[in-house]
């Protein structure tokens, strides 16, 4: 059993003043250390320090959570829930759970980003579980007049199992209340777990399938209004002059408005807003230079490999000398275009700025961020500002950026009154934040006895940051290694992107991994433990990826996919460390009509312990469906600053003929949990394109792959 | 602006818009159905989808002239308590990430098992291929097809 010993007793409270009686347990999510409960006698207390973030039983038993961090799909109200529920020893059929507002003082890392929620709260969230536990289980030993040890907690009841006496939690709650909070509580052995690591259904299920209103663009408010913002088409220019006047003759049409580059249309209902935009002549000029296309784009790219202001990220041994005298080079350029998130539900949000304070509601990934960039723009306090987050139609990093938060915001305090602020689908993919254009350089040398003995990778974004990984896999398997970036700064703006960076550089690294192996007649599975075996061995310079973990999911997915020992379907194999989780892929393609076809995709993932087993599964199967999708799909590109893809019907995202077969299995380790939203994304690509190289010898080494020639009808 | 008499879930209305108004914003912003969602308002993702007489109806490009008489069926009608076949499915197959386009694959799947009870793998693809889910959900979306017309 393992005990947490670190705890501080201030920032975990009992609240006895619950309205009806119960046990209302609050914790704070602030300490890095698990949180540890402190008695307090009532909510006003509480408030007063500031905490209220709470799991309550009440006196019928029913336990409701607040889930503090944003929803879009990763399922976090459901295994946040799960990890208190199961240290409770809860009833799981009367855990309710509700998305809490934002509150900085109550929660910390109140965002949806990184993968990081669950491993950031997982032992506090177990011990605010085991804590009421206790003291649930000490209430009823003090009733029964037996010692606390001769008890147990079970689904919701405590149990004497001597005399054969129950009790229920929600009747236990008042008394429980009283008892003094433990220090240290006891937390499970994962042996004794019953609810993580099974398949627990999504506690949203009935409103999601009965069309509830969830969803920030759902929400509504007795006399707001609905806007639309005219944004400049092309990055890189601004207004030179508006004529509203049509628009704003229209019906339905309060008032139009120009606010930085901006032109907004206020009125009545979406519809007519949007008509009345389409009514807008607004002429831009350039604002400072050319506005770029994805032809310049091109250029740039290739200029940048070769001369560019390299920043040198990681350098081992003697590149130059074991170039000089490699007896094979190998040398391959991989490129991605811009990608737009689109997100199922656009982007919205209410704001309604009234003198006395602002209201926000709707879809972000980060309101804390949201609220302070409000509270700067408007001059408005922070503690003036509510921030009530509803459920996401998905995020994929888009809503990590604000500005639609602030533009409602802006918008609200110009028009004064309350409005919510509507992208259509237009404006979303035309608008901004994209995943960041980038290519890749890597060469390879081997030496006479066929040794890999150099490897270098530079890289260049468009907006970028830096586009390298340079301590990832196989960094430190390589005697003589460089790794260097460079950007390309530009006027379209670029954001992150589910598995940023590596959303692509794991597809260039893996295929270009896959041509070395080719290269040096080895197995691609065998090339990259010998690699592994290397660095264990004889580590080069400093390894920042767990080895073992690393092997662990390689020899799974060998295992599970049969790998090599097929007939009839050629196997691409990947494998990606991100996000603190390891996940390798098998893909399986079948010729069909002289043109590839994904049919299977297994994917083994070490993400640590699994929580809900289904929603893990999720994230799995909807990762390489993205990686895939993308990977042979996407693509944003532009002309003079304007993006050429508007819309589903130019912007092609992956439907459901389009998806193989997707087997996902999870190695069960017993670590702690480790984030899983991302990392079984970026290792698509690579192993499809691994795949199509072995069923037509094909390299691909562009995205989308559905521009290769081996996907047209010939 | 003229007055249209629709029928939505057995229900009577009578929205007060202009004649060119989608059905999906008269739904949303004037009777308050908002279960039906707007995901690119060209016909393309499939979100917004509703029952016009029975046939699945893309509501972000039909005019809401174009309604008359017909009977409507959104989300919020496609069963009294929830409990359709489908909706049943979709729980038991734990089938929404987000949650957002499953309304729309819900009344498109509703429409399929309608006029085909035991539609086959490639009868589902067929079917569905017309809503996006950027969540990727599609797996479990075709299993809970075939869940349901077991059922039925
Ligand atoms: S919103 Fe109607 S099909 Fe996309
Ligand atoms: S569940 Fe998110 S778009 Fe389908």
């Amino acid at each position: 059993m393992s005990t947490n010993t670190q705890n501080s007793r201030r920032d975990f409270l009992k609240i006895s003043a619950l309205t009806g009686g119960g046990l209302l347990l609050g914790f704070s999510w602030l300490e890095t250390d698990a949180a540890i409960p402190v008695a307090i006698t009532d909510l006003l207390a509480a408030e007063k320090k500031g905490f209220n973030s709470y799991l309550s039983i009440d006196t019928d038993g029913v336990i409701t959570i607040l889930s503090p961090n944003p929803e879009l799909g990763q399922n976090i109200m459901t295994s946040f829930s799960m990890i208190i529920a199961e240290e409770l020893e809860a009833d799981w059929t009367k855990v309710k759970v509700i998305q809490a507002p934002l509150d900085t003082k109550s929660f910390d890392r109140q965002l949806t980003g990184g993968s990081g929620a669950i491993p950031h709260s997982w032992k506090r969230l177990r011990t605010a579980g085991a804590t009421a536990k206790y003291m649930l289980v000490q209430a009823a030993a003090n009733q029964w007049n037996v010692p606390a040890s001769e008890c147990t907690a079970k689904n919701g009841m405590v149990i004497h199992a001597q005399s054969g006496k129950k009790l229920s939690y929600g009747s236990l709650a008042v008394q429980a209340a009283a008892i003094e909070v433990p220090k240290n509580v006891p937390l499970k052995d994962r042996k004794d777990f019953t609810l993580i690591g099974k398949i627990v259904k999504n506690v949203a299920n009935k409103s999601i399938v009965t069309g509830k209103p969830l969803f920030g663009l759902d929400f509504y408010r007795e006399g707001m209004l609905y806007a639309m913002i005219q944004r400049p088409k092309a990055f890189g220019t601004k207004i030179k002059s508006v004529d509203s006047a049509a628009a704003k003759a229209m019906p339905g049409v309060v008032d139009v408005v120009v606010f930085k580059n901006n032109v907004a249309v206020v009125g009545k209902s979406t519809w007519e807003v949007n008509k009345a935009r389409k009514l807008l002549v607004i002429e831009y000029e350039n604002d400072g230079g050319t506005p770029e296309s994805t032809s310049d784009h091109n250029a740039i790219f290739s200029n940048l490999l070769d001369n560019g202001n390299v920043t040198v990220k990681r350098k081992n041994g003697d590149v130059a000398a074991a170039f000089a005298n490699a007896a094979k080079i190998i040398k391959s350029e991989y490129q991605g275009p811009f990608l737009s998130h689109s997100p199922m539900e656009p982007m919205n949000f209410f704001a309604h700025v009234r003198p006395d304070g602002v209201e926000l509601v709707g879809p972000t990934q980060t309101p804390a961020s949201a609220r302070s960039a409000t509270s700067k723009l408007l001059g408005i306090p922070e503690d003036k500002i509510t921030l009530q987050i509803t459920r996401l139609g998905g995020g994929f990093g888009r809503r990590l950026k604000f500005d639609y938060v602030v533009e409602a915001a802006e918008l609200s305090s110009i028009v004064k009154a309350p409005i919510k602020l509507i992208w259509t689908r237009e404006d979303d993919i035309t608008g901004g934040s994209y995943r960041p254009a980038v290519k890749y350089r890597f060469e390879a040398a081997i030496d006479s006895s066929g040794n890999l003995t150099g490897y270098k990778c530079r890289g260049v974004g468009i907006n970028s940051g830096s586009p390298t990984r340079e301590d990832n896999f196989p960094s430190g398997a390589i005697d003589n290694l460089l790794i260097e970036a460079v950007e390309h700064k530009s006027a379209i703006t670029t954001g992150a992107w589910r598995a940023p960076i590596t959303n692509f550089l794991a597809f260039a690294e893996q295929a270009f991994l896959d041509e070395v192996a080719t290269a040096m007649g080895k197995d691609p599975v065998q090339f990259r433990l010998d690699l592994l075996a290397r660095a264990k061995s004889n580590p080069v310079g400093t390894i920042k990826y767990d080895i073992a973990r690393m092997e662990g999911v390689i020899k799974l997915a060998a295992e599970k996919s049969g790998w090599g020992k097929k007939k009839g379907v050629s196997q691409g194999f990947s494998v990606y460390f991100s996000h603190a989780s390891y996940v390798a892929q098998v893909c399986e393609v079948i010729m069909q009509a002289g043109k590839p076809v994904v049919k299977k995709i297994y994917a083994i993932a070490d993400c640590g312990e699994v929580v809900n087993l289904g929603g893990a599964r999720q994230q799995v199967m909807g990762g390489v469906v993205d990686g895939m999708g993308h990977a042979m799909y996407g693509k944003l590109s532009f002309k003079n600053g304007a993006a050429e893809q508007n819309n589903f019907n130019t912007y092609r995202l992956i439907r459901m003929k389009d998806v193989p077969e997707v087997e996902p299995h999870f190695v069960n380790n017993g670590i702690e949990p480790t984030g899983l939203g991302e990392p079984a994304l970026p290792p698509t690509g690579g192993a499809v394109a691994n795949a199509i190289f072995k069923a037509t010898g094909k390299r691909l080494r562009n995205q989308p792959f559905i521009e290769d020639a081996i996907f047209k009808t010939t | 602006m003229p007055i249209f008499k629709l029928s939505i879930n057995g229900k009577q209305y009578q929205p007060d818009v202009a004649e060119d108004t989608p059905l999906l914003w008269v739904l949303r912003d004037h009777l308050g159905l908002v279960g039906t969602k707007y995901g690119c308002g060209i016909a393309q993702c499939g979100a917004c989808t509703v029952h016009v007489n029975g046939t699945a109806v893309r509501s972000c490009v039909l005019p809401v002239s174009a309604v008359k008489n017909s009977a409507v069926t959104t989300i919020e009608g496609l069963s009294a308590n929830g409990d359709h076949p489908l909706q049943t499915a979709w729980d038991e197959v734990d089938v929404a990430q987000c949650g957002y386009c499953q309304a729309g694959q819900l009344m498109t799947a509703a429409a399929l098992l309608k006029k085909n009870p035991h539609p086959s793998s490639e009868e589902i693809n067929n079917a569905m291929q017309g809503n996006i889910c950027r969540c990727g959900a599609y797996h479990r979306i075709h299993e809970a097809i075939k869940v349901a017309s077991k059922k039925i």
